[in-house]
Parts: C-alpha cells; sequence; structure tokens
C-alpha cells in the first residue's frame, strides 16, 4: 500500500520503534536470503524483522527460529556443526565418511536439505555423496543395485563419480594435454572434485571444479556428469600448469542476475567467465601481476586462490591471488590492486560480508614458502571499503604461537544479521564470529585438518 | 559363491563386513568377480578400477591364495579355491600414505 503522497508505507504489527523518519522516503533496498535474519533497509538504517516486497512494501515478519550449519570438509571425514541464531553453543556431528578427504560439502540455495559432498581418496579414487535430509541420511546418486555396469552397447553406465572428460572441442581437435611442471605438455587425468556448486534454483542442477582443471555439470542430482568443454577448448588450455596444490578448478561463482553467467578460477590459469551457461569462456585476467609471470600482457598461467561476489553486485568481484588482494568493477574485465595495508597481501581465502557488499574479509600468510600467519598471530582482515584500507581482526583468535593456515575453502559467511563469520584451519579448528568479525570464539578445537566450510543460515 | 574380501573403507561404503559372496557366471576371472562386485554394490563403481578403461586404480591390489594377481590379465582364471569358495578374493589398499 502507498500513501496518498506516493511514499512507501510502513506495514508492521507493531510499529513502536520506528520513527517518523522512517516512515519519509522510505526506500527499500538489499535483503538477505529469506528467511533467517531478514531485515529491510528504509533511509540507511537497517530494520531487523521486516522485509520488503517485489513492490518495495516493508512488512513485519513472523518471529522465526533460525538456525545455522556448518558443513566441515577435513582430511579425515566431514562435520557439520549447528547452533541457534544465536551462534554461542554449537552441535559437532561427525565424522561422516570418516577416514576419507572430504574436498567440499555444500548445500543448495533452492533446497538448503539437499546437500553434496566431494569424497576423495589417493587409493579408491572420487565418491559424490547427497543427502535430501540435511545430512541426517546420505546416498551416491548412481545406477541402482542389480543393474548392470554397461548400457546394452557396451557403454559404462552413469554414475555420481564418473567424471570423463570430453576429448573433441568445439574445434574437433582433441582436448588432450596441458602444461606440466617441467614444461612439457602433459594429458588431462581426472583426479578429484575441488569444488560443488549446486545452481541457485534447481537442486538437482549442480557444477563440480575438478582436477585436472575442467569445469562439469550436472542436472540429474548427481547421477551423471557432463563437462562443459568450451572451457578447455578455447584455446590456452596447453598453457595452463598445476600449482603446488595440483591443477585444480577450485572455484565456482554464479551470477544471481544472470543464470547463463559463470566465473570460475584455476590455479594456475586463472580466472574466466562464461556467459552462455557454459558453451565458451573467455580468460579475465588483465591487470593482475606476478613475479613468476615475466611477460606483463600474458593472458593466463595466474595462481588464482579465491574469488568471491556479492550477490547484489555481482560485476564486482573480489580476489585472492597467489600474491596481491584485487577487485574488478567490471565483471572481470580489468582487475586492479587493494592490498592496501595488510601486512602480507599473500593467503587464500577471500569472503564478502552478507548485507555489506563492500564489507570483505582476507586472511594473511606470511608467504608463499611460509604458511602460516604473520608474527605467529591468526589475524581476519577486514575493509569496509572494498580493499586498501585493511583493519585487523584478533579479539578470540590466538595471538600467539599460531602457526596454522586456512585454505583457499575454509572460509565462509551466514547470511544472518549480524553476519556470521568462519574459518576453519589447518590445526583443525573451527573459529566463528556472530558479529560480522569483531569478536571470535572457537566452535571446535581438534578436528583434522580442514580443508572447506560452508555456512547455512536455514529457517 | 565366489568370496570377496574388502579393505575398510570399501567395507563402510558398501555397508558391509569385511567379506562379501556373489554369483559369478561363467569363467571366475579378475573381470567377472569385479563386474558381479560392481552389480551386486554400485556404491563400489570406479573405487576398484577406472570406470571407462577398467585398470585397477594404482593403490588398489588383487590377492588370492598367497599370490598376487594384480599385473595379471582380467581374463586371468583365478585359482580353483577362490572358484569354489574355500579361498577369498582379496582386494587391498596397498600400504601408502598417511
Amino acid at each position: 500500500m502507498r500513501s496518498e503522497q506516493g511514499q512507501h508505507l510502513l506495514h508492521a504489527r507493531s510499529r513502536e520503534h520506528l520513527t517518523p523518519a522512517h516512515l519519509r522516503h522510505s526506500i527499500p533496498s538489499i535483503l538477505p536470503a529469506r528467511g533467517a535474519g531478514m531485515f529491510a533497509r528504509v533511509d540507511g538504517i537497517r530494520l531487523p524483522g521486516y522485509a520488503a516486497d517485489a513492490a518495495g512494501l516493508v512488512h513485519a515478519q513472523e518471529p522465526e527460529m533460525s538456525k545455522v550449519r556448518l558443513l566441515v570438509g577435513t582430511k579425515k571425514g566431514a562435520f557439520i556443526l549447528t547452533s541457534d541464531s544465536d551462534r554461542k553453543r554449537w552441535n559437532v556431528d561427525g565424522p561422516h565418511f570418516a577416514g576419507w578427504e572430504i574436498y567440499h560439502a555444500k548445500g543448495s540455495p533452492a533446497d538448503p536439505d539437499r546437500l553434496y559432498v566431494s569424497q576423495t581418496s589417493g587409493w579408491f579414487g572420487q565418491i559424490v555423496q547427497r543427502s535430501r535430509d540435511g545430512g541426517k541420511t546420505w546416498e551416491q546418486p548412481g545406477t541402482p543395485a542389480g543393474t548392470p555396469t554397461t548400457t546394452p552397447d557396451g557403454m559404462p553406465m552413469g554414475e555420481s563419480n564418473k567424471f570423463v572428460y570430453n576429448i573433441s572441442g568445439p574445434d574437433g581437435k582433441p582436448l588432450t594435454t596441458h602444461q606440466f611442471y617441467d614444461g612439457t605438455q602433459h594429458p588431462w587425468e581426472f583426479k578429484r572434485v575441488w569444488h560443488l556448486e549446486p545452481a541457485l534454483t534447481d537442486p538437482d542442477t549442480v557444477y563440480a571444479g575438478v582436477e585436472d582443471a575442467a569445469i562439469f555439470k550436472t542436472t540429474d542430482g548427481g547421477k551423471t556428469w557432463n563437462e562443459l568443454a568450451g572451457l578447455r577448448g578455447h584455446g590456452t588450455g596447453p598453457q595452463w600448469q598445476p600449482g603446488a596444490g595440483g591443477m585444480g578448478l577450485h572455484t565456482i561463482v554464479q551470477d544471481a542476475k544472470d543464470a547463463k553467467r559463470l566465473f570460475i578460477a584455476i590455479s594456475a590459469a586463472g580466472v574466466f567467465r562464461t556467459d552462455d551457461g557454459g558453451k565458451t569462456w573467455s580468460p579475465k585476467n588483465r591487470g593482475l601481476t606476478s613475479k613468476y609471470l615475466p611477460d606483463p600482457n600474458v593472458e593466463v598461467g595466474f595462481c588464482v586462490h579465491r574469488i568471491a561476489m556479492h550477490p547484489s553486485r555481482p560485476k564486482t568481484l573480489f580476489m585472492q591471488l597467489h600474491w596481491h588482494v584485487c577487485r574488478s568493477d567490471d565483471a572481470g574485465d580489468t582487475w586492479r590492486k587493494v592490498s592496501g595495508n595488510l601486512p602480507s597481501d599473500f593467503g587464500f581465502p577471500i569472503v564478502v560480508h552478507a548485507q555489506e557488499p563492500e564489507t570483505i574479509y582476507v586472511v594473511p600468510i606470511l608467504s608463499d614458502s611460509l604458511h602460516y600467519p604473520p608474527e605467529g598471530k591468526l589475524r581476519v582482515y577486514r575493509s569496509r571499503v572494498g580493499g586498501n584500507e585493511w583493519e585487523p581482526l584478533t579479539r578470540g583468535l590466538p595471538q600467539s604461537d599460531c602457526y596454522v593456515n586456512v585454505l583457499r575453502g575454509a572460509m565462509s559467511t551466514d547470511t544472518l544479521d549480524p553476519c556470521g563469520i568462519y574459518l576453519g584451519t589447518t590445526g583443525g579448528q573451527v573459529y566463528g564470529s556472530a558479529d560480522g568479525g569483531d569478536n571470535w570464539s572457537a566452535i571446535v578445537r581438534d578436528l583434522p585438518t580442514v580443508l572447506s566450510v560452508e555456512a547455512q543460515a536455514l529457517p | 559363491m565366489i568370496r570377496v574380501a574388502l579393505p575398510f573403507h570399501l567395507c563402510t561404503l558398501a555397508g558391509v563386513d569385511g567379506e562379501v559372496s556373489l554369483d559369478v557366471a561363467g569363467p571366475v576371472t579378475l573381470r567377472s568377480v569385479v563386474d558381479a562386485l560392481e552389480v551386486r554394490y554400485p556404491m563400489l563403481r570406479g573405487t576398484i578400477r577406472d570406470h571407462v578403461t577398467h585398470a585397477r586404480r594404482p593403490f588398489v591390489r588383487y590377492f588370492a591364495c598367497r599370490r598376487d594377481f594384480s599385473h595379471d590379465a582380467l581374463d586371468t582364471p583365478l585359482p580353483d579355491e577362490v572358484a569354489s569358495g574355500t579361498e577369498p578374493f582379496q582386494i587391498v589398499g596397498a600400504i601408502a600414505g598417511g
């Protein structure tokens, strides 16, 4: 409903804490995900418990019981940590898939209880697990028991862990080699899934970033996977080479406003973007620099560690490069350095605050040779202005004799208000902050090496 | 019935306790035993051998009757003791890593 003056009216069951100023020029702006932590912003003032509808009207929300779920992948299994919205007391459930490396676990934005897990082993290879009930029970999608392993014409049946590279590119040439450590060409060999990215609107559609670097997609809930081969086939594939951790496609970012646009990052090749749902891809590394790449105009070869985006600003990307923290405001077309006053701009993860698109977080590590925090102090650095100006966040984090690392997938945010920030360390600690990073506490201290952390806010 | 002994992680994946029994039609070979195992326990597909090439994974070994069959041709007949169920066919995770 609108007033006669054309201003928005607040529809509230209780307005006692709203001032007349809120009722003037009330223009609601960004909203986080549905459910937990919902708020409206009116005249720049955040109103928890209210939300704007599509017409721009602000409504009071029924009080909701919300909780947070952390999906933690470690070197020896998966753990599920849950808390209510206070995020003070946590329940630890696990290990799931004990003894296996869990590179990544992530829930579907379209159905938060639909979880996908990458379970790997140097002995037994890749497994993809799926849950329909938030991790209470698990299944491997694929061919049912008792049925043949091959089709009548002898082709292997689809399985959740079957990632077969497309060997024929758009031009008909085989996509067979990339650059190896010694500079020779080397055939692509599937090793593991680094990253699972469920689609924003369909719980059965998931993207998988794998080592050796490629992107796969399932549209049947993980039963079958098909490569989006235009990425490897666009032309620079023979110049890609593995970083110290292997040649993994470790990051997939979806554009919330354009379902056909995806960004991916590969170590060590760089960032690539598709604008047509994955058919064709372009390298997006202009402006990046690396002392390991003498040619300043090189198109690929960058050891990008992580990229992040706020869903309300899909043209702005933040990056933790091998060295340097960078940002792009033109969807990756150009990048600039925003390391500013960081004590070291080497690091792995980077995340964006759920409600403040210019507030970003990194965890500086001393160097590429010394993978631990400067001065033995675990400090998260926050910039509220999108980079260059950084402040250390230390309260509750170990500030002496700390020599752990935080890997690229091991930092995440929830969507509650105030925003929760979480990180897992190579020492097995998971730390959380329920106030945007001002105060931290250990949720659990003695897990195996943490490989990934994903936070979900649940209604 | 053919007895197949599985390593710990494949037991947990398949939800079995150490050893499984399988009916194998025709000659009892490396190929036919693993084929039958994968039909009965599809969650093991891809964990012992490659989906497409059927090449054994590098850190998996095939033992039977105190012999290593890991490098034998896939259609090599397995010993009579395995075919009769007197001895198990053993799938072993090689000692490596931590």
